[in-house]
């Protein structure tokens, strides 16, 4: 059955919702945001992802309206935010903290926002209750901040800020303060709630994981720069750096020396005794110039016995990770480079075939991996 | 548990006593049905009943009241907005000085505070009253009421501040209904500590105080120098029990309202964990 792909990102003519034009903050001396140009569409549900105190928390609050840029432009539906102030933006923010304000009940947190905007006793009502439907916190309508739990918090922070039907609502670290579990359940909450309400999300986040599996697009952001904005499957198998395909999940670098083309294929030159790596490049790599291939740990094959495939070297097991359902083996070549090599646990710990010092031979196909530049 | 020894109760005794006999000497005193303060004639509370005919020392004590109410409560708002400049304005030039100046009055002699103001109320040609003596106890009793209110702030989530204003709050708005709502507890124990602060103080009020304005403790001190009588007695259990009812009050106003979010968030604990 034929879908329509969310992607208004490709679409020439989609207006965007948010517009950073050339933006840089600094602090003092210290640039947290970068000349920084980016387009965010409605009904979007956008990460930023980045270590602290690559700027991403910097992009939020200047969005939200706690900082000024230094210089660029921040446009909301095409208008300049810069002289409007926090309380007169139609974009509402979730807090790390929550700041869920501890004198007033449940209800009367979620109410805050309307009864600023003077609306009748009534609508008010209807709105909270429906917030409360919507977050499943009926029943805590009563109680103050202090008398729930973390999760529920953490709820009632998402229900006062969708209260007023923002049209870009903020979250900062949302589920940082929730345990493992709690946290999966809830960006599944999260993501269900985004497309119930149509709201644009922008979510602040340094989890990968988190952001991958709520995200229509990820930006990776490094240094107030963002280095790649692209959907989850996109920046996973198609990092444009190893800054980025090291900071999504776990990979496999080797540097190595372009050969000569052949085809679209490259050849790569890594060590001294050891086979070229046989590549497919997405971009022209001149013959001597610095290659890393990138691989990631389960596109890479473990066996004992010579594999059919032309693209494998022999190498002793040095570390296992157990992790239930998969197994990371740590796989030493000759030359003392560590590949990494993930197999799926599905069958029962009776036939686990590899143990320590085991040697084995480690295998990839010619277009398991990327070549980067840097 | 540490031993109660014989050694520990003696200098716990001892403390105490010299702390509180005389002012224990002075509560029994004022029922003494005798004029003479040294000799026990038995009960009465007669000198209370005197004291509620004696104009001059009513006339005193509603000034002193009226003094207390007005300098606590400006000197809260001063202080509480002088708190608020400290703790959150960050770094600006002359911070260091300003918040010494703050913290100044605390540790200067009462006598040159006094002196200092009486030239002032000269120099302005202020006429000394009631007036004059609300500003010198405002002066005086909202550095206390700053401290107080600035170690709260300083553990005040600022986040709380900026999701109101982004719900939609003025920042006027935002300070009486979220940043106000949260500090009070600080706040009335600020207020309480300069009321009783103001009731207090001799030394200061009889530098600015005039002819047409004698606060209690003027009255007292200048009616012992004609004598110790039983209704000064009375007169002083009565301002004991109300500055003891008003410290009792502050530190009960700020440790339930720190009892009552502990016992809450352990409810809130036990209710997420289990």
């Amino acid at each position: 059955m034929p879908q329509d792909v969310f992607a208004p990102w490709l679409d020439p003519d989609a207006n965007p919702i948010i517009q950073f034009k050339n933006v840089t903050k600094k602090f003092g001396d210290f640039a947290a945001v970068d000349d920084l140009t980016i387009d965010i569409y409605e009904r979007e549900f956008f990460a930023l992802l980045g270590p602290s105190g690559c700027g991403k928390t910097t992009m939020m609050r200047m969005l939200a309206g706690f900082e000024a840029p230094t210089e660029g432009h921040i446009l909301l539906s095409g208008q300049d935010m810069a002289p409007v102030p926090p309380n007169k933006r139609a974009v509402n923010m979730m807090f790390q903290s929550y700041a869920l304000f501890p004198h007033l009940s449940v209800w009367n947190n979620i109410a805050f926002g309307l009864r600023r905007n003077g609306l009748p006793k009534d609508e008010i009502a209807a709105r909270v209750d429906e917030m409360l439907r919507l977050t499943r916190l009926e029943k805590f309508a009563r109680r103050k901040p202090h008398q729930i739990s973390g999760g529920q918090r953490q709820r009632v922070a998402l229900a006062r800020s969708l209260a007023k039907a923002p049209k870009l609502l903020l979250l900062d670290e949302p589920l940082g303060a929730l345990d493992k579990k709690l946290r999966q359940e809830t960006q599944f909450e999260l993501m269900d709630i985004q497309e119930k309400t149509g709201t644009t999300f922008v979510i602040v986040t340094h989890d990968q994981e988190e952001a991958m599996t709520v995200a229509s697009r990820v930006a990776v952001m490094d240094h107030g720069k963002i280095v790649q904005v692209a959907t989850p499957p996109d920046i996973y198998e198609t990092p444009n750096s190893t800054y980025v395909a090291d900071f999504i999940g776990d990979v496999n670098l080797i540097e190595g020396k372009a050969g000569a083309m052949d085809g679209d294929k490259l050849a790569i030159s890594w060590g001294e005794g050891l086979a070229d790596i046989i590549g497919t490049p997405h971009t022209n790599f001149d013959k001597g110039q610095t290659v890393y291939f990138a691989i990631r740990p389960e596109k890479v094959t473990i066996t004992h016995d010579k594999p059919a495939n032309p693209i494998a070297f022999r190498g002793k097991v040095l570390d296992i990770a157990y992790l239930g359902n998969l197994s990371t083996y740590h796989v030493e070549l000759p030359n003392g480079q560590i590949i990494k090599a993930q197999t799926a646990n599905n069958r029962r710990i009776s036939r686990r075939g590899f143990t320590w010092e085991d040697k084995v031979w480690v295998s990839w196909t010619d277009t398991a991996g990327v070549l980067l530049e840097n | 548990m540490r031993r109660f020894s014989w050694f520990n109760a003696t200098s716990l005794t001892l403390g105490f006593a010299f702390l509180y006999l005389p002012m224990v000497i002075l509560i029994i005193y004022s029922f003494n049905a005798s004029k003479l303060v040294t000799v026990w004639a038995g009960f009465s509370t007669k000198w209370y009943g005197e004291l509620m005919q004696n104009e001059a020392f009513l006339d005193a004590a509603w000034v002193t009241i009226k003094v207390a109410v007005i300098s606590s409560t400006i000197a809260t708002a001063l202080g509480t907005m002088a708190a608020i400049v400290m703790v959150r304005s960050g770094r600006f030039l002359g911070r260091t000085l300003f918040s010494g100046m703050i913290y100044a009055p605390l540790v200067m002699p009462e006598v040159i505070t006094g002196l200092s103001l009486l030239l002032l109320f000269i120099g302005i040609g202020l006429d000394r009253g009631v007036l004059t003596i609300v500003l010198a106890h405002t002066t005086f009793s909202m550095c206390y009421v700053s401290v107080v209110v600035s170690s709260r702030l300083v553990s005040f989530d600022q986040s709380l501040e900026e999701a109101a204003l982004d719900l939609g709050c003025s920042p006027f708005q935002a300070f009486f209904l979220v940043t106000l709502p949260i500090i009070a507890p600080a706040v009335i124990s600020g207020w309480l500590l300069a009321f009783t602060l103001s009731l207090d103080d001799l030394v200061i009020a009889s530098f600015t105080s005039g002819p047409s304005a004698t606060t209690l403790p003027m009255k007292i001190w200048s009616s012992v120098r004609l004598g110790v009588s039983p209704e000064i007695n009375a007169l002083s259990t009565i301002m004991i029990g109300i500055v003891t009812i008003g410290v009792i009050t502050a530190s009960l106003v700020s440790k339930s309202t720190v009892a009552r979010q502990q016992r809450e968030e352990r409810a809130a604990e036990r209710l997420s964990a289990g």
